[in-house]
């Protein structure tokens, strides 16, 4: 049970991760293969803060968002004015220079990372796993309560303006430029925010931990669940975060399954499992309307059945 | 003073010449073709003039401030729009949902508004709903603009344009791909705004098309302006006749009235 509660964590956090990732990748259309090193400073700046200045827990919150918000501001400020390929790779070399900046600065523990991160506390009891879990709840609710917001704002019609058509966004008057680095400022933001659960949670942090192969897997759980959508990084985070744990002799090929999964879904099912468009959404959109129609029918018709 | 004053614009791509002391004005309310063989220059003068690129020298003025080198973000904000010679949707959105989102303006540029929700804003609904119905589009109101064939691609661009209530209208190549029929309709929609008082820019290529529509017409060959004046002037005029048809013997020779897309490419990004 309680190494259910553990996966479940796990899986939370890399929720979040998706469904922040997916504010910049799914809604602007901006390729960003940096953020697990969002999460890495986000989950380091905790680190520091509640080993060595003894910073509570829940002030450490706030200071990983926006330690990681203001690095996706620096970065993405200088980043996203590339077009869409190159931006990719430079997120790519980005999360190499973050992870070489963990390492060799003194400040962040060098290669042994800061360990013996100290468990929170709520009302003077330690957390539980249950606990942790509860609190990766909340946030994760937090980040897609954000996120449904921005879809109905100006500011998030116009990041689906860009991603459509960048030239056609600025022409009706979008700040294309601006847009995007507030977008990946805050997609950022929130992915250190959960490296604030992540610390403590495995009471250690590494540099490794935080590397390319992290992003990759944060953007395959996206792209498998449906770019664009909520629910469907939700539902990535949750199948391909579980599914290691679930079955054991899989988590030995881990990398190997993410990257068939990868291929194989851009490849058939660019749209992801539940996207907008999916084989999957069309059929149950199908499957409700003949249901509808049908009641609508029996309902219409059952006075001329008798005649 | 002019709305908008194109004061001896020239720009160049590398070596090429793409315009060459360009210089006219605009005034309020007037309707103004510029015809030209392909590669005259005429997308990349609507580029400079919507901001996407910066004249290599030369002023542009709208309402008297300089306005070269802007970006199109801003100048759309000060009022002049566009549309583009190949239609560029917003796919993913519904047709209504293209229109609402260029109708918003300050909500778009001022954060604090931006961070509104569209839903709520009851003028603007309005103000979409009678544009759909100017350019014959609120069949496909719900339909996603990925789904409009071209026709309905040609009346989207044209109602995003209009869509902030512009004060200058630059319209690219509207007829292109439409087909004869497509024509009339598409003639009494462009006259009809420009009869409520909008200032129209026409770049066409049906010659007819545009000279029934326009106050002046200008004539661009190879970036140069050859010729300036009414649809009768520019009818009767040698050089434009010589740049469409070729010069009849003699001189250096026939020239094919249309040369390939060069000048024009770099500024269609």
């Amino acid at each position: 049970m309680s190494y259910m509660i553990v996966v479940g964590v796990t899986v939370v956090i890399y929720a979040i991760l998706t469904v922040s990732l997916n504010i910049i990748v799914g809604y602007v259309g901006q390729p960003n293969l940096a953020q697990g090193a969002f999460l890495g400073i986000g989950a380091y700046f905790a680190a520091v803060f509640s080993t060595r200045y003894h910073m509570s827990f829940w002030l450490t919150i706030p200071l990983a968002f926006a330690t990681a918000g203001v690095a996706g501001l620096v970065l993405g400020a200088i980043s996203l004015r590339l077009r869409e390929d190159f931006l990719a790779i430079t997120t790519i070399g980005l999360n190499f220079v973050i992870v070489a900046v963990f390492q060799y600065v003194p400040f962040f523990g060098g290669a042994v990372g800061i360990y013996a991160i100290p468990l929170p506390s709520i009302a003077g009891h330690q957390f539980s796993n249950n606990a942790f879990l509860t609190v990766g709840l909340l946030m994760l609710a937090f980040v897609m309560a954000v996120s449904k917001y921005l879809e109905h704002t100006w500011f998030g019609a116009s990041l689906m303006a860009i991603r459509d058509d960048e030239t056609a966004a600025s022409s009706v008057g979008v700040p294309v430029a601006s847009y995007k680095v507030i977008a990946f400022t805050l997609s950022a933001a929130f992915a250190g925010m959960a490296g604030s659960l992540y610390a403590p949670f495995l009471s250690a942090v590494t540099p490794t931990s935080f590397g390319f192969i992290e992003s990759v897997i944060v953007l395959a759980m996206l792209i498998f669940g449906g770019l664009g959508t909520i629910r469907g990084a939700v539902l990535g985070a949750v199948i391909l975060g579980a599914l290691p744990e679930a079955f054991r002799f899989i988590s030995n090929y881990r990398l190997l399954m993410f990257g068939a999964i990868l291929l194989l879904m851009l490849r058939f099912q660019p749209e992801g499992l539940v996207g907008e468009g999916s084989v999957l959404v069309k059929l149950t959109r199908r499957a409700t309307e003949e249901l509808r129609r049908r009641r609508h029918k029996g309902t219409t018709d059952s006075p001329a059945a008798g005649v | 003073m002019a709305l908008l004053e194109i004061d001896s614009v020239t720009v160049r791509f590398g070596g090429l010449v793409a315009l060459r002391e360009v210089a006219f004005d605009v005034d309020e309310g007037q309707f103004i073709s510029i015809i030209g063989p392909n590669g005259a220059g005429k997308t990349t003068l609507f580029n400079a003039i919507a901001g996407v690129i910066k004249p290599s020298s030369g002023r542009i003025r709208f309402q008297g401030r300089e306005v070269q080198g802007s970006n199109p973000s801003h100048m759309s904000h000060l009022g002049v729009r566009r549309t583009f010679q190949v239609a560029r949707p917003f796919a993913s959105m519904t047709v209504r949902e293209n229109v609402r989102l260029a109708a918003a303006g300050r909500q778009v540029l001022q954060s604090a508004r931006a961070l509104g929700l569209r839903g709520r804003v009851r003028p603007l609904a309005d103000r979409v709903d009678g544009l759909l119905e100017t350019t014959g589009l609120t069949a496909d109101a719900r339909r996603r603009a990925s789904e409009l064939n071209i026709g309905g691609l040609r009346r989207l661009e044209i109602a995003r344009a209009l869509a902030s209530e512009p004060k200058v209208l630059l319209l690219d190549e509207p007829a292109a791909g439409i087909g004869v029929d497509g024509l009339r309709p598409l003639a009494e929609l462009i006259g009809g705004v420009h009869h409520r008082g909008l200032t129209v820019l026409l770049v066409e290529h049906y010659v007819g098309f545009a000279l029934s529509l326009s106050d002046r017409v200008i004539v661009l060959d190879e970036g140069t302006m050859i010729a300036h004046g009414t649809p009768e002037q520019v009818r009767n005029d040698e050089r434009v006749i010589t740049a469409y048809l070729g010069k009849a013997g003699g001189g250096q020779g026939a020239r094919p009235p249309a040369v390939p897309t060069g000048p024009d490419a770099p500024g269609e990004r």
